[in-house]
Parts: structure tokens; sequence; C-alpha cells
């Protein structure tokens, strides 16, 4: 299975479950089991709520999602053109969250490492960021051939 | 979302129904806030039988109850969760704070039992 598509929409809040609930309709074509697709589902939540809370905070911007089905890989890249990590891998950090004084969990990324195959951060300050995530969907044993 | 709430003596019951995301848990956020303060509760259970997905900024909105309401002494539980939001829970270790049952009753009974 090769195919591919693009999403574009606002850092609106409202936006977040249409983008996750897209992602997983895409991402169906390669049969994932329910708890597969859960998996793919959370991880574009956090890496789209990143965008908007912390790529974008009060400003409205630009999300952008790009989804690649390869073989039986799905690859999911998520964009924003916002403030950027000073720190990636301070942001990466379990339980770190650049949001002060609000109630984030500061899990997103460790989300989106559990759930996911890998994921890859890369981010300008002033810039934007880009998350990166690949995940394999497991395949049915293939009947065996006489 | 949809949230409905039932006052049961001193526990607040909270049951969501949808996806609690970012955008949600905002308005969760914002209603209990005004319960909390009106109704002053002692405990919270928060009913997910019918929560069909959960991010991580549910557990930071669960977070920001647990710790509101165990200011005043009082406990947080959470029933009824399904495996996909159970994962979250565990993932998150939230659950070593928050005790989580099948059902509201289990959840009211356990917290009258450690009352009594």
């Amino acid at each position: 299975m090769n195919n591919s598509m693009h999403l574009e929409f606002l850092s609106i809040s409202e936006n977040e479950s249409f983008a996750r609930a897209a992602v997983a309709a895409f991402a169906a074509q390669l049969d994932p089991t329910m708890d597969e697709l859960d998996d793919i589902k959370t991880s574009v939540s956090e890496a789209v709520t990143n965008a908007i809370v912390h790529g974008y905070g009060d400003a409205v911007g630009t999300v952008h999602i790009s989804c690649v089905l390869s073989g039986n890989v799905i690859t999911v890249t998520v964009s924003d053109r916002g403030r950027g990590i000073e720190d990636v891998s301070l942001a990466r950090t379990p339980l770190f969250t650049g949001a002060k004084g609000s109630e984030r969990s500061g899990l997103g990324f460790t989300v989106m490492e559990t759930f996911m195959d890998s994921i890859e951060v890369l981010s300008t300050p002033g810039e934007g960021t880009i998350v990166t995530m690949w995940k394999r969907i497991s395949t049915l044993p293939q009947a065996a051939c006489v | 979302m949809d949230i409905s709430v039932l006052i049961q003596r001193k526990t607040l019951i909270v049951t969501l129904r949808g996806e609690l995301d970012h955008h949600s848990a905002g308005n969760v956020k914002e209603l209990l806030e005004e319960l909390i303060k009106n109704r002053g509760p002692e405990n919270l259970i928060f009913d997910f039988t019918n929560l069909t997905f959960m991010d991580s900024s549910g557990v930071g909105m669960l977070i920001g109850r647990y710790k509101l309401i165990s200011a005043i002494g009082g406990k947080v539980c959470i029933c009824g969760a399904s495996r996909t939001v159970d994962r979250l829970l565990t993932m998150s270790g939230i659950k070593k704070i928050i005790a989580t049952y099948q059902t509201a009753e289990d959840a009211l009974n356990r917290l009258e039992e450690v009352v009594s």
C-alpha cells in the first residue's frame, strides 16, 4: 500500500478532534488493530495540541499534517510555523511542560514515544516545529502456500 | 463532549461522554471549578463508561482536580475506563494517586467505607 495525504487547518482547539479522526480514517487503509488505531489517534492529538498550545499560543496560525502509507508503515508529520522549541531534549523529558501555570501534564512527547515506533522532533526557535512519527502496522499472517 | 453531574451525599459524580482532549478538558475544568466552589463536594468520581478517547490533556485535567479535592481532604476516583483510556491512565502513572473502579457504585461504596 502506497498512498499519501495532506491536511492544513487553523490552530484552534476545535480542530484537534478533526485532525486525529482524519488521520485515523486515512490510516484505516492499512487495516490496523483497534489498539494501533488508538495509538495513532492519541499521538496525532498530542502533536496537534502541542502545535496549538505551544507553537502558536494565543495567536492563530496554520497546522500542517502529512501522512504517508508505505508498505505497512505509516509516517505522520505534524508541523507548525509557531514559536519553536528552545531545547528539544528538555521538552521531550517526561512531565516537563513549557506552559507554566496551566494544567498541562507534560506527557505529550512521552505518549508519542510510547505509542509510536519512533518519533523525530526538529525545531527552530522563531520558525516552527516539525514532528515526524512512524508506526509499523501488524499484518495478519499470510495463508501458507501449499 | 457531553458532561453530566450528580451529587450523591458528599460526592460529585461527573459523567463524561465523548472525547476528552485539550479542547474539551477546558470545558470540564470550567464547569467543575464552579460546582466545586458552589456545592463544596468532598469527593469526586469521574465516570468514564462512555468516554471514547482521552489524551494527555485529560491527564492534566485530572491532576488539576486531584490537587483541588485533596487540598480539602477529599478523594478522587475514576470508574468505567475503557481499555484505551485505561492504557493512558496506566502509562501516565496517575493510577498511583487516583483509584480506578469498574462502576460508580463500586467507587461510591469504597469512598463511604473509607469515611465510616
